[in-house]
């Protein structure tokens, strides 16, 4: 698969764009803004309501993504490690959203005019 | 609007799983059939500038977040269905490896952000920017469509959290999953991206088409002639 001078060129946008991703965690700190509506976790839930669901309870937990949340350790508080370990994940994410688009275009598409 | 394990009874998160399948079934027949092969770079490249604009949380100042999706403007350069396939892989890696919406809302996630809102955005789009009309038109056309989509995906998914309390609560009253009703989820979720949100997917729609437009009209599905544009 050969990129013409255009792709080459979005791709090096897209990479700009991986590298301002943490404007996506420092801009809601700046403005106190909290989760995205209905993505609360079971503990924030049972502040808002005074309890937690007994079927979200069962399955909030499911599954235990490998990058949750898209940090590399929740617990470290300095928005810096932050920004950092948010900027592997967007990387590390759309890189492989990149190759497997590709993979299954490729698996697809049939039509070369 | 990337709907959690939890949220979500199995009588809801289920139909909304076949669903999105059949709909995928038949966009990888759409995609044999009308996708260019050269296209192929470009087509990893929506998925992936999915992914990322989808990182990009933007706050209402002491309240919620959302971001932009990105589904229409895919929809508006590469056909609906394309569109379809490129945010599902964005939607599924989201939530497989950073836990950024449910396993079991896999479905109704990908319905929502990647069947429903990127055929709003086309048909919007071809609706109201002519064939094509002046740069102006268009810019407008995508703008709408990306406005439009977004918000209608948002209330699709308040409906979907909505109705859970009407679908299963315990013997004391108490929901099962989604505590809030219809008369909440609604108003909550359609008034932030009314307001907010939904412009975002706005502009970042018509920057992208714009650019395109400009520089590679030819590659615009919507504007390709000999491509059969009805859903059939």
């Amino acid at each position: 698969m050969k990129l013409d001078k255009r792709q080459k060129k979005i791709l090096f946008i897209l990479l700009l764009l991986c590298l301002l991703t943490p404007l996506g965690i420092l801009l809601p700190l700046f403005f106190n803004a909290g989760d995205a509506w209905g993505e609360w976790s079971a503990q924030t839930l049972k502040d808002l309501v005074g309890y937690v669901p007994e079927g979200l309870a069962k399955y909030s937990d499911v599954w235990k993504a490998p990058v949750a949340d898209y940090t590399l350790n929740s617990g470290d508080s300095s928005a810096v490690h932050q920004s950092g370990f948010y900027i592997v994940s967007g990387l590390f994410g759309a890189t492989v959203t990149y190759v497997v688009m590709l993979l299954i275009s490729g698996l697809i598409v049939r039509n070369e005019k | 609007m990337h709907i959690p394990d939890g949220y979500l009874s199995p009588q809801t998160y289920v139909p909304l799983l076949g669903a999105f399948v059949s709909a995928a079934a038949v966009a990888v027949r759409k995609v044999r059939k009308d996708v260019s092969a050269r296209n192929i770079p470009y087509l990893g490249m929506a998925a992936a500038f999915s992914f990322i604009i989808m990182m990009f949380n933007l706050p209402i100042p002491g309240g919620t977040t959302g971001h932009a999706v990105g589904s229409a403007v895919i929809a508006i350069l590469f056909g609906p269905w394309a569109a379809m396939i490129a945010v599902s892989v964005a939607l599924i890696i989201q939530a497989l490896i950073f836990g950024d919406g449910g396993i079991t809302a896999i479905g109704a996630n990908c319905f929502n952000m990647a069947v429903f809102m990127p055929f709003i955005a086309y048909y919007t789009f071809k609706l109201f920017s002519g064939n094509p009309g002046s740069r102006k038109r268009v810019s407008f056309a995508a703008f709408f469509s990306g406005y439009v989509s977004l918000v209608l995906a948002a209330i699709l998914t308040a409906v979907e959290f909505g109705i859970q309390p009407l679908i299963a609560s315990s013997a004391d009253g108490k929901a099962l999953y989604c505590p809030y009703d219809l008369s909440i989820a609604i108003p909550a979720m359609a008034l932030e991206h009314l307001l907010f949100f939904g412009i975002v997917e706005g502009i970042v729609t018509a920057i992208i088409v714009s650019y395109f437009l400009k520089n590679e009209p030819g590659l615009i599905f919507a504007f390709r002639k000999g491509v059969k544009n009805e859903i059939g």
